[in-house]
């Protein structure tokens, strides 16, 4: 680290308001040349609102930005890029129909011809240890090939400052490393590096100096290295953590059972599963990681009864249930909470008891010959409100009304609370600050105590790690063997995920 | 500047404001359209909306405000279920028609028999025609995936082609002296639709239509199938989680709406109408498309709308013979109605705010 370089980007005084919350509040920091900087924040804490302010695609309303000294205040993206200032998103803007070289053309300003693009391309690539051949189509690619093509599209503008939003969000350990070792090379040539996370052994790894925001404020600053994951967790969160206790649990008869599945997937360039098979046991709890887009939302429909099978596929206390709809799945016993909380969870201008509904007319009893029981179901709404503490004036708010969390409390809540037999969560966690994750995965762990069978689809290895028993990884739609939990090293895990997916050629010359 | 910001929850005094004010905006921008037409607006306006109901002529028109009214409410209702669902169907009139032919051909199957079961004979046929017509772009959709916006409408030509086949050949009159259409109904006692009071307008398919929007209602407000249809038209893969079959959902609003539009071509035949001919059809179908949107898709808010909608029908002619309004004024007029009510309708769910922040 050297505290000596010279200043690249100072942020000061920088505010944001939005009706009815301030997203960024006197924000004031530092990125000097050639450091990687960490935001680090819960949901919600406001690095989004912070980076697309430096990415001009949003106005600060007041403070002011300064680039190696210069007054900073990029009217749109085009100018931020045009002042050396790139990003990468979290979530990819790339067309599956084109190929690389297609893709990174149409983020150019003036892209060259196609021949010496792809020319380009290719030694960006190789430079950086980042292997990507220009011609291929983006829908074949990995999710962390994507990403390359994103981060590639970024180098080509040789910039002063890059951007990464919650970059290994997407990767497998392994990939992770390589990624790691591009950074540290574009960091060794001088360029700064913004890296939002709140994954914290990977700050620590990577990042020289961190910027802590909570509820829009800077609340603290930090040298990674010099502190420990839990220390920095405190930061971002306010509080002391408690980690989730677990019970013993005694093994029981298998609940659920999936031999040799494979769903051709419903969604375009989704990815079809392959001869999955596992069981879970009474009181146990799976979990199965992956990189998102190996299969866990298909995964999470064929066991759903969103997607149905030969009967014997899926096996509900030993009953073939396969060809059997969502509706017949909950009343033997399975309910599932799918990942997509707004239009997949829950109906977005529906009401919380009209929701409530929508998944627990079976096993609550909420319809009588095809009537419904709207006070039962108001009833039923409010016990998952209050049981989950779902921040909400009532149980007539519109689900969209609730932020991201709230509603996320609600849609595990109502599945949680129908003490069913087999869970299925998909990211039972995902934008959820760490309070809140903290409750949900305790209220799972407590379901199966009380003997029901869990499988947890996750891409936090941390969060599968604390709660699950065994352990598998969905790759290409393919599932590997579940294993016991414990003994497992992270890097066994990375290669249960799917190692580097053949990305490993590179850095020879780093 | 303004902008729109879209509210936490749907404003419920917008839902029902709404309607209110598109009315309003449309009696102002159509009374500047009669103005550029040099005509008197106050008085076209007046004609439209308040001589039908309390001019000179009040003591008919008031009747024909439910003979034109049922009819529409009939076939909206129906077709407002598809239309929460997302489900398309735009050829409601090929499906009254069809309706009307299958139950008059029932009736003039027995004719002269005299039993008291052959109207409600007549009525079932004439459901189950409209469903048969309507389950062609039902099945088309499920099984090949084609569009039932398509589909449906062009049926509605296929319709029309078969009635003027119904009218000049399989159900002409064969004491009609060689003219086309059907026997008349009002001389044939067990299979007409007469008024019920006299004056009133009222016929049976009035009843019906006020009896299909209390059933509408309590099924959309109580009912699992009302739930599984408005849940299908605003998440339609929650509605997958919730265990909703596509398919049958499809095929139950369809038929539905199919049905419906059948009897009201029924009540239709047999009442007002009185007989099959080539020109029996007359726009129903689609008028009831602007209704059940006039009524935002709710039972009791089409019923207003149908009554509504009958109102400017009337007024309108009466308009277009006492002040010499083109007939194309009064379509244009109708079309304001529904353009204003869609675009009012955005108020439901945002708000207009000042766009000062933004505005650095």
């Amino acid at each position: 680290m050297n505290t000596s370089a010279a200043e690249l980007l100072r942020i000061e005084g920088v505010t944001k308001a939005y009706p009815g919350v301030v997203a960024n509040s006197d924000v004031s920091f530092t990125i000097r040349e050639g450091e990687v900087h960490a935001l680090l924040g819960e949901n919600g804490a406001g690095k989004s609102t912070l980076v697309k302010m430096i990415y001009g695609l949003v106005k600060p309303d007041s403070g002011a930005m300064r680039l190696r000294g210069v007054a900073y205040a990029p009217a749109e993206p085009r100018a931020a890029r045009a002042a050396g200032v790139a990003m990468v998103f979290q979530h990819f803007s790339l067309f599956e129909a084109l190929n690389v070289a297609e893709n990174v053309a149409l983020g150019m300003e003036n892209p060259p011809p196609m021949r010496e693009l792809a020319a380009r391309i290719r030694a960006v690539s190789e430079e950086y240890g980042l292997p990507l051949d220009p011609a291929r189509q983006v829908g074949d690619l990995s999710a962390g090939e994507r990403q390359r093509v994103e981060i590639i599209r970024c180098l080509l503008q040789s910039p002063k400052l890059l951007i990464m939003d919650e970059p290994t969000s997407v990767l497998t350990p392994q990939e992770v490393e390589i990624l790691f070792q591009t950074l540290r090379q574009l960091k060794a040539e001088g360029t700064s590096i913004l890296y939002i996370s709140h994954k914290l052994e990977e700050i620590r790894a990577l990042c020289d100096e961190a910027t802590v925001l909570r509820r829009g404020k800077v609340v603290a600053t930090c040298t990674p290295r010099d502190r420990t994951a839990r220390e920095m967790a405190e930061m971002m969160v306010g509080a002391t953590l408690t980690p989730p206790e677990r019970r013993a649990t005694q093994k029981g008869a298998v609940a659920l059972g999936v031999s040799d599945l494979s769903v051709a997937s419903p969604i375009p360039f989704g990815t079809s599963l392959k001869g999955v098979s596992f069981t879970v046991a009474k009181g146990e709890v799976l979990g199965i990681a992956g990189v998102a887009g190996n299969g866990q939302d298909e995964l999470l429909l064929a066991l759903s009864g969103e997607l149905t099978s030969a009967p014997d596929k899926v096996r509900i206390d030993s009953r073939p249930v396969g060809d059997l709809g969502p509706v017949e799945r909950r009343r033997a016993g399975l309910v599932a909470a799918p990942e997509e909380r707004l239009g997949h969870a829950a109906a977005p201008n529906m009401s919380l008891t009209e929701n409530a509904l929508l998944s627990g007319a079976v096993r609550q009893g909420l319809v009588r010959r095809g009537f419904i029981d709207w006070a039962a179901t108001e009833r039923f709404a409010t016990s998952i409100i209050r049981a989950f503490d779902v921040r909400t004036p009532g149980p007539q708010v519109a689900a969209r009304a609730l932020s991201g969390g709230n509603l996320q409390k609600f849609v595990v809540g109502r599945e949680l609370l129908q003490e069913p037999s087999v869970i299925v969560i998909n990211q039972p966690t995902w934008g959820v600050d760490a309070a809140a994750a903290a409750a949900i995965r305790q209220a799972i762990l407590d379901r199966a105590a009380a003997g029901a069978a869990v499988v947890v689809i996750s891409q936090d290895l941390d969060e599968l790690l604390e709660i699950a028993d065994s352990f598998a990884a969905l790759n290409a739609g393919q599932l590997t063997r579940p294993r016991p939990v414990e003994g497992l090293t992270i890097d066994e895990i990375g290669l249960m995920m799917g190692g580097a997916h053949g990305m490993e050629v590179a850095h020879h010359a780093g | 500047m303004l902008k729109l910001e879209k509210r936490p929850s749907p404003s419920v005094f917008w839902s029902r404001a709404t309607p209110v004010l598109a009315v309003a905006l449309t009696m102002v921008a159509g009374s500047a359209m009669f103005a550029l037409l040099g005509k008197n607006p106050v008085e076209a306006i007046r004609t439209i909306f308040w001589d039908p109901l309390f001019g000179e002529f009040a003591w008919y028109l008031r009747g024909q405000l439910l003979v034109k009214a049922g009819p529409l409410i009939l076939i909206a209702v129906g077709l407002s279920l598809g239309f929460r669902a997302g489900i398309w169907n735009i050829g409601a009139e090929g499906q009254y028609i069809m309706g009307a032919i299958i139950g008059a051909a029932v009736g003039l199957a027995v004719f002269p028999t005299e039993n008291r079961l052959i109207f409600p004979l007549m009525v079932v046929a004439g459901a189950f025609g409209g469903w048969a017509w309507a389950m062609i772009p039902a099945l088309l959709k499920t099984r090949f995936n084609t569009n039932e916006i398509l589909v449906s409408l062009m049926l509605v030509y296929v319709a029309q082609t078969i009635l003027a086949m119904a009218s000049t050949g399989f159900l002409r009159n064969p004491e009609g002296a060689g003219f086309p259409g059907s026997r008349n109904f009002s001389s044939y006692p067990a299979a007409a639709n007469p008024e019920l009071i006299a004056g009133s307008g009222l016929h049976w398919g009035g009843v019906a239509a006020l009896a299909t929007v209390v059933a509408a209602y309590v099924l959309l407000q109580r009912h699992l199938f009302g739930f599984q249809v408005k849940l299908s038209g605003q998440a339609p893969r929650a509605a997958r989680f919730a265990g909703v079959k596509p398919e049958r959902l499809v095929l139950a609003c369809m038929g539905i709406a199919g049905a419906l539009a059948g009897v009201a071509g029924l009540f239709e035949v047999t009442g007002p109408a009185g007989q099959i001919s080539i020109d029996f059809n007359v726009g129903y179908g689609f008028t009831a498309i602007i209704v059940a949107f006039l009524g935002r898709l709710n039972p009791v808010g089409i019923l207003f709308a149908g009554l509504l909608m009958a109102l400017t029908y009337i007024g309108g002619e009466m308009a277009s013979t006492n002040l010499g309004l083109p007939s194309a004024a009064i379509q244009a007029f109708q079309g304001m109605l529904l353009f204003f009510l869609l675009a009012c309708d955005i108020l439901t769910n945002y708000r207009i705010v000042p766009a000062a922040k933004e505005a650095r």
